[in-house]
C-alpha cells in the first residue's frame, strides 16, 4: 500500500474501530449514549416461605436466565442461615439454598432488578427431534388420529401448533381430546399436552415461564407459554388462546418442566412473586449489569478504577480533545501560539478556576512574570539560572496570590497553584524575548493568542457530554485520534492565509 | 484561491517539505557552521568564518575570537528567523557600534554570547553555539532602495531548480534586519532578467520604499545570473529537494551565501504577486530532470521569466 493511502486506512480503522466499541456499549451494554437518562426498571421479588421440620432443608429456586427483551441488572438473595450456590447454565439459572437443620420457619428472598434490553434475543437453544411419546393404547391411536387429522387442517408448523393448542383449550367435548384431559396419574397442563401431540408430529417444542412485569403487583402468576420450533426459529404461543406472539411485557423466567421453587424436608408454605416499576440512572444500571455479564467491554472502562484514578483519567481523556482544538486552530485557521500544547495545559489548569478567574490569574502572573523578567534581563542572567529563577518567581507569585486571596476571602485565589508553573515560565521567557526582538505589540499580541486558545481548549474540554462520554466511553479517544490523523494530511489553506494571500486572488481575477 | 496557485503553509509542510527534504539532511542547513563548510566544499562563495564560541569561557575572551576584526556578525549557528542576530560594524575605545551608530558594551555583547550559547534563540533551547563571520559590505547599487542593514535575495530552489526570487529590502522598522516578519520589505524579481517587479510590506503591495521613498519595481539586480546559477548549485550541496537560499550582495566579492532554509517562508508568493504552485508543477512535470545546475538554471529563466523590455517599461527611469 502507498504511503500516501495508509492515513486514510489508519484513520478510518481507528473511527470505526471506536464507533463499533461505542455502538456495542450502547446498544450491547445498554450505556445511555447522553448523560442523565433514566430507565424504567422492575424489581422482581420471590418470597418462600418454609415450615420448619427439623433437619436438612434444601430449596432450589430457578432464577431469571437470559429474559429475552429484558435484562437482569442486579440480585439479592437474603437467606438467614442457609449455604447459597447458583447453578448456572446457557438457558438455565437455578439457585440451590442448603441447610443442616432448620428448626424454625423461615422465608427465603430473592430480588432482582430487570430492565429493558433492545435487543432481542433467542429464548432457547436450537432443539434435536423430539422423542415420541411412546403411550400405550388406547392412547396412542387415539393420538395419531388427532395429529392426522390436525395436521390435514393446517399448513405448517405454526398453524399446526395452533390448531392443537385451540382444540386442547376449546373442543373439550371431543371424544379423543377427554381422553387426554384423564390420563390416570399424569395431571398435565394445556401446555404439556400440546408439547406431547407436536413430539408426535416430529415437533420439538418447550415451555417457557415467565412473569408480565407491571407497575405493581403484590401476588404475580407465573404465565407459561408454548414455544415452538417451526425448524429455523421459536415461535411462541398462549396455550391458552392459541395466539402466537411474544406478549408485551412477558419476562421469560425459566424454561422446561421444572417447578419455580422446590423445598426438599420441609414444607413450602408459600411462595409469592411481587413485582415494582421504578425509575433509575441508565448509567448505574448498564455498569452493574456488566460487572453481572463479566462482559470485557465493560471492563475496559474506567468507571472499573479507584475512584481518584477515574478523575486523573477523565482529565487525561479529555486532553485530546483540547490538543485538537489546537490542532484546528493552528493548521486550518492559522493561529499562533507560544508552546505548541501550552494553551492546553493552562486550560486544564481554567477547569479548577473557571474561566474568568482564570483569565484574570493567568494574565496577572504572567504580567508579574514578565516585570521581574525584565529586571533580570538587566542582570545578564546566562540562560538556564535566568529560567531557574523566573519558575522560582512564578512559583512565589503563585504562593503571594493564594495568601492574599485567601485574606481577602476571595477562594479562587487558591486554585492558581493548579497553573502549570514551568510552562508558564516558558511563556514568560518567550513572551519577553519576543517583546525585545519583535516590540511588545507582537509579544502581548502573540500571548493573547495563547490565552484565547487556552479559553477555546477550555470551552471544548469543559462540554459536559465529553467529560460524560471519555469517562464511559474512553473509545472516542479513538475516534479523535482517527480525526487527527485525517487532519495530519489536510494540505488546503489555513483561513488566515485566505487573507494573507488575498491580493493575489483579486490580481488574477482582474 | 486554490485556483490563483498560492502554496498554503500545510501543503507546503505536507507535500513539498516531508516529501523533499528529508530529515536527516536538516542538520546541514540548520547549523549555520556546518552549512557554510558544505558550501565552501563546493565551491560556493559565503561571508568568511571569523569564529565560534562555543563556551562560555570563549565569550568572555571575545577579542581572541574576533582576531582583529572591527566589523563582524554574530549569529546563533541553530537560529532561525533572523533571531538573535547582532551585527558590529566598527569599534571605538573600548565600544562596539551597531549599524544604527549606536554603542554596544562589552559586556553587552559577552551577554549577547552566552545567550546564543545557552541556547536562547535555538530551536527547542537546546545549547547553541555563537558564529561570528565576517561583515558584508553591501553593493551600493542597492543604496538607495534600503535602509541601513544588507538587503539580501532569497531564491527559492525546487529539486534544484530556481523557481522564484524575491529580494529583501531592510526598513527602519525592521531595524536594519532583512526578515520580513520583523518589517523588511519583500520585492519580487523576475528570474530571466534579475529585474524587480514590485514589493510588499506586512502582506501589503507597496510601490516605494518607505524610508528613501525611491520606486521599487524595474531594478535591475547585479550579477544576477551568477546568483541563479550559485543558489542552483546549492542543490547539489545539500540535496534538499525544497530550499530557500539567502544571497547578499558584496561590494568586492559579489554574490555570497548568507544561508539556506529548509522551510523558507512563502511571503515571497506576494512579492512575485503570483503562486508557486504552477511552477513546482511545471518542475514535477519534466520527464527528466537536468544534470547540470547550469542547464536547470537555463531551463528555469526560460520557463519562468518574463520578456525584459515588458518589465522595464513600467519603470519610470
Amino acid at each position: 500500500m502507498s504511503k500516501n493511502r495508509q492515513w486514510i486506512v489508519l484513520s478510518l480503522s481507528l473511527l470505526v474501530i471506536g464507533g463499533l466499541i461505542f455502538a456495542y456499549k450502547v446498544v450491547r451494554l445498554g450505556y445511555p449514549a447522553l448523560p442523565d437518562l433514566t430507565s424504567e426498571v422492575w424489581t422482581v421479588q420471590v418470597r418462600l416461605r418454609i415450615n420448619a421440620e427439623n433437619g436438612p432443608v434444601r430449596a432450589e429456586l430457578m432464577l431469571p436466565s437470559r429474559p429475552s427483551g429484558f435484562s437482569v441488572s442486579r440480585e439479592n438473595f437474603v437467606s438467614r442461615g442457609f449455604g447459597l450456590t447458583v447453578d448456572e447454565e446457557t438457558f438455565r439459572r437455578k439457585a440451590d439454598w442448603a441447610i443442616r437443620n432448620l428448626d424454625e420457619p423461615t422465608t427465603l428472598y430473592y430480588r432482582a432488578t430487570v430492565m429493558h434490553e433492545p435487543m432481542r434475543k433467542r429464548f432457547a437453544s436450537r432443539p434435536s427431534k423430539p422423542e415420541l411419546p411412546g403411550l400405550g393404547e388406547p392412547y396412542a391411536s387415539a393420538l395419531a388420529n388427532i395429529v392426522e387429522e390436525v395436521s390435514e387442517e393446517s399448513a405448517d408448523t405454526e398453524s399446526f401448533a395452533a390448531a392443537i393448542l385451540s382444540r386442547l383449550s376449546s373442543d373439550r367435548s371431543d371424544e379423543n381430546i377427554k381422553l387426554f384431559l384423564s390420563i390416570p396419574g399424569e395431571a398435565r397442563n394445556t401446555a404439556g399436552l400440546a408439547q406431547m401431540f407436536l413430539a408426535e408430529a416430529g415437533i420439538p417444542s418447550l415451555q417457557i415461564h415467565g412473569v408480565m412485569l407491571q407497575n405493581q403487583v403484590q401476588r404475580a402468576a407465573v404465565k407459561t407459554m408454548l414455544a415452538v420450533h417451526d425448524g429455523d426459529d421459536w415461535l411462541l404461543f398462549d396455550p391458552k388462546t392459541g395466539h402466537e406472539g411474544f406478549p408485551r411485557g412477558f419476562m421469560v423466567w425459566w424454561r422446561g418442566t421444572e417447578q419455580l421453587a422446590t423445598v426438599s424436608g420441609a414444607q413450602l408454605q408459600d411462595m409469592q412473586i411481587s413485582i415494582r416499576k421504578r425509575v433509575e440512572s441508565t448509567l448505574e444500571l448498564a455498569s452493574e449489569r456488566v460487572e453481572l455479564k463479566n462482559s470485557l467491554a465493560g471492563r475496559i472502562s474506567i468507571l472499573q478504577l479507584p475512584i481518584q484514578t477515574q478523575s486523573v483519567y477523565e482529565v487525561l481523556l479529555l486532553v485530546p480533545f483540547g490538543i485538537f482544538v489546537i490542532v484546528i486552530l493552528r493548521n486550518f485557521i492559522g493561529f499562533s501560539s507560544f508552546g505548541t500544547f501550552a494553551p492546553v495545559l493552562i486550560a486544564l489548569a481554567f477547569r479548577e478556576t473557571e474561566l474568568l478567574k482564570g483569565i484574570i490569574l493567568f494574565t496577572l502572573i504572567v504580567s508579574l512574570g514578565l516585570f521581574f523578567r525584565f529586571y533580570l534581563e538587566r542582570l545578564r542572567l546566562l540562560l538556564v539560572p535566568r529560567l531557574a529563577a523566573v519558575v522560582t518567581i512564578v512559583v512565589l507569585l503563585m504562593t503571594m496570590i493564594s495568601i492574599i486571596s485567601h485574606q481577602m476571602g476571595v477562594e479562587t485565589g487558591l486554585s492558581v497553584s493548579l497553573f502549570p508553573m514551568v510552562i508558564i515560565s516558558m511563556i514568560i521567557e518567550r513572551m519577553s524575548v519576543v517583546w525585545e526582538e519583535r516590540g511588545a505589540l507582537t509579544s502581548i499580541r502573540e500571548g493573547l493568542g495563547s490565552l484565547l486558545m487556552a479559553a477555546l481548549a477550555y470551552l471544548v474540554m469543559s462540554m459536559d457530554i465529553l467529560t460524560y462520554w471519555v469517562t464511559v466511553f474512553p473509545e472516542v479517544d479513538l475516534i479523535i485520534l482517527g480525526v487527527i490523523i485525517a487532519s495530519g494530511r489536510y494540505t488546503g489553506f489555513r483561513l488566515s492565509e485566505l487573507v494573507r494571500f488575498r491580493q493575489l486572488t483579486h490580481e488574477k481575477e482582474a | 484561491m486554490k485556483r490563483s496557485g498560492v502554496l498554503g503553509l500545510n501543503r507546503r509542510n505536507g507535500d513539498y517539505i516531508m516529501k523533499f527534504n528529508r530529515r536527516h539532511l536538516y542538520p546541514l542547513v540548520d547549523d549555520k557552521v556546518l552549512c557554510k563548510k558544505r558550501l565552501q566544499q563546493q565551491g560556493l562563495a559565503v561571508p568568511e568564518l571569523i569564529g565560534i564560541a562555543s563556551s562560555m569561557r570563549q565569550a568572555a575572551h571575545i577579542d581572541d575570537l574576533l582576531k582583529g576584526n572591527r566589523e563582524f556578525v554574530i549569529k546563533p549557528a541553530h537560529g532561525s528567523g533572523g533571531d538573535g542576530i547582532l551585527v558590529i560594524t566598527d569599534r571605538k575605545s573600548g565600544y562596539f557600534i551597531d549599524p544604527g551608530g549606536r554603542l554596544v558594551q562589552h559586556a553587552d555583547l559577552e551577554h549577547h554570547l552566552t545567550n546564543v550559547i545557552g541556547g536562547l534563540y535555538s530551536l527547542g533551547g537546546q545549547p547553541d553555539v555563537a558564529m561570528i563571520e565576517s561583515l558584508v559590505h553591501f553593493d551600493p547599487a542597492f543604496s538607495e532602495l534600503t535602509y541601513h542593514g544588507v538587503p539580501d535575495i532569497r531564491v527559492i530552489v525546487y529539486r534544484g531548480y530556481p523557481v522564484m526570487a524575491m529580494t529583501r529590502l531592510p526598513t527602519r522598522q525592521s531595524n536594519g534586519k532583512a526578515n520580513l516578519h520583523q518589517g523588511a520589505i519583500g520585492v519580487g524579481i523576475d528570474l530571466f532578467s534579475g529585474v524587480t517587479v514590485g514589493g510588499v510590506s506586512s502582506n501589503a503591495a507597496i510601490a516605494e520604499h518607505p524610508d528613501t521613498g525611491s520606486v521599487i519595481a524595474g531594478f535591475r539586480i547585479p550579477h544576477w545570473s551568477r546568483i541563479v546559477s550559485m543558489a542552483a548549485r546549492c542543490y547539489e550541496a545539500v540535496s534538499l529537494g525544497y530550499l530557500g537560499v539567502d544571497i547578499v550582495l558584496d561590494r568586492d566579492l559579489g554574490p555570497l551565501i548568507l544561508e539556506l532554509n529548509a522551510r523558507p517562508g512563502l511571503n515571497i508568493q506576494i512579492a512575485n504577486r503570483r503562486g508557486l504552485c504552477s511552477r513546482l508543477d511545471a518542475v514535477d512535470e519534466l520527464e527528466t530532470l537536468h544534470k547540470s545546475a547550469e542547464q536547470r538554471v537555463e531551463w528555469s529563466c526560460g520557463t519562468f521569466g518574463e520578456p525584459v523590455t515588458d518589465l522595464l517599461t513600467h519603470t519610470p527611469w
